[in-house]
């Protein structure tokens, strides 16, 4: 451990500060349950990688890539464009969500002026 | 049949009670609902001065995708069995509207477009929208096995069972052509007919040359991925 280089401390760090940062968003309600998984496995893997530095050359040597380095980049720019596409997917559902509740309150809208004259019409 | 014109509008305060009093001396026993969609001007004012007219006002600018379908859902809701859907810029003349309606009050078809081109060999003005409009037009021909000469067309006449299946699903930005798609997948019987239609009195076409570009490649896209999908209904 006491060889362990500074890079190593940094990553390492660096992550635990970005679990906590995201239990945090978690607790206070900023971030949901459910769309705060992804984000903990993405931050889980980057303590492992940071704790266990022969994994990325064998994930690397694994894939036959010969910079290790290169391997981590091609893993986090896959991992991030999932995930972008994911956040379109949501961003999909909601935005036909909210058009239904934009129609909804138009037509509700109507219907109540459409009461009002008639209760209106009733009292005088 | 009980008829209800839907007219999308968004800041049409110029035309819009033009087009209302049309609708009105060629279909006097109809009813109107224009849907203003989101307007920044007089719109709703504008159509409920007439008295001719009832309006829904959307709290923001939905698209006329989101338009039409409020419209169809208004229609849904109080029953109406025929809906014609005509443009709020007087770009559509409302006697279009008997030659329109006539094949859904027929019983002939359950989708019914009044085609600018159908009939006639008029190019349309701007180069880059008459390809796209070609481009488009081929496209569908040959995925539907039937000749849609003017797919953009707004001016459209639905009877009810086409009404109940675009209220539970319809396409957002430009919904005309993926419309006449996802119908003829759900075994909808699709007729064009011939009408007239005006050049824009006042207002710009909500479609530049940039935007005619990203609408060309949009629909093309909705068109092949209308086809991947299976049909929704059982017939």
């Amino acid at each position: 451990m006491n060889n362990m280089p500074i890079f190593q401390v940094f990553s390492i760090v660096g992550s635990l500060i970005i679990i906590l940062f995201l239990i945090e968003l978690v607790r206070s309600r900023r971030l949901k349950e459910s769309y705060s998984l992804l984000w903990f496995v993405i931050a889980f893997v980057f303590l492992l990688f940071s704790l266990w530095r022969d994994l990325l050359e064998r994930v690397a040597s694994l894939m036959g890539i010969g910079y290790a380095p290169a391997a981590l980049f091609l893993i986090l720019i896959i991992g991030l464009y999932l995930l972008s596409i994911h956040f379109s997917v949501v961003i999909s559902r909601l935005s036909e969500k909210n058009k239904n509740l934009s129609q909804e309150i138009g037509l509700l809208n109507l219907k109540i002026k459409e009461l009002k004259k008639w209760i209106d019409g009733i009292k005088s | 049949m009980k008829t209800l014109i839907v007219i999308p509008a968004y800041n049409e305060e110029k035309n819009i009670e033009g087009v209302i009093e049309n609708v009105k001396e060629v279909m006097p026993a109809a009813e109107i609902l224009v849907v203003d969609d989101g307007s920044s001007d007089q719109t709703t004012l504008v159509s409920q001065k007439t008295k001719k007219a009832t309006v829904v006002t959307l709290p923001y600018n939905l698209g006329i995708g989101g338009a039409v379908q409020t419209g169809f859902k208004y229609a849904q809701e109080h029953g109406y069995e025929t809906v014609v859907r005509l443009d709020g810029d007087g770009q559509h003349l409302a006697k279009g509207i008997i030659k329109v309606i006539e094949p859904i009050l027929k019983g002939e078809a359950d989708l019914v477009i009044g085609s600018r081109f159908l009939g006639l060999d008029r190019p349309h003005s701007v180069l880059a929208r008459r390809i796209g409009q070609k481009v488009i037009g081929l496209l569908l021909t040959i995925i539907l096995r039937q000749k849609i000469t003017d797919a953009t067309s707004g001016f459209r006449g639905y009877n009810q069972p086409a009404l109940n299946l675009l209220n539970k699903y319809y396409p957002s930005d430009y919904p005309e052509p993926e419309e006449i798609v996802f119908l003829k997948k759900n075994k909808f019987r699709i007729k064009e007919v011939a009408v007239l239609m005006r050049e824009r009195e006042a207002g710009n076409s909500s479609l530049t040359a940039i935007k005619s570009v990203y609408y060309g490649v949009k629909v093309a896209l909705s068109i092949f991925i209308s086809i991947l999908r299976s049909p929704i209904l059982k017939r």
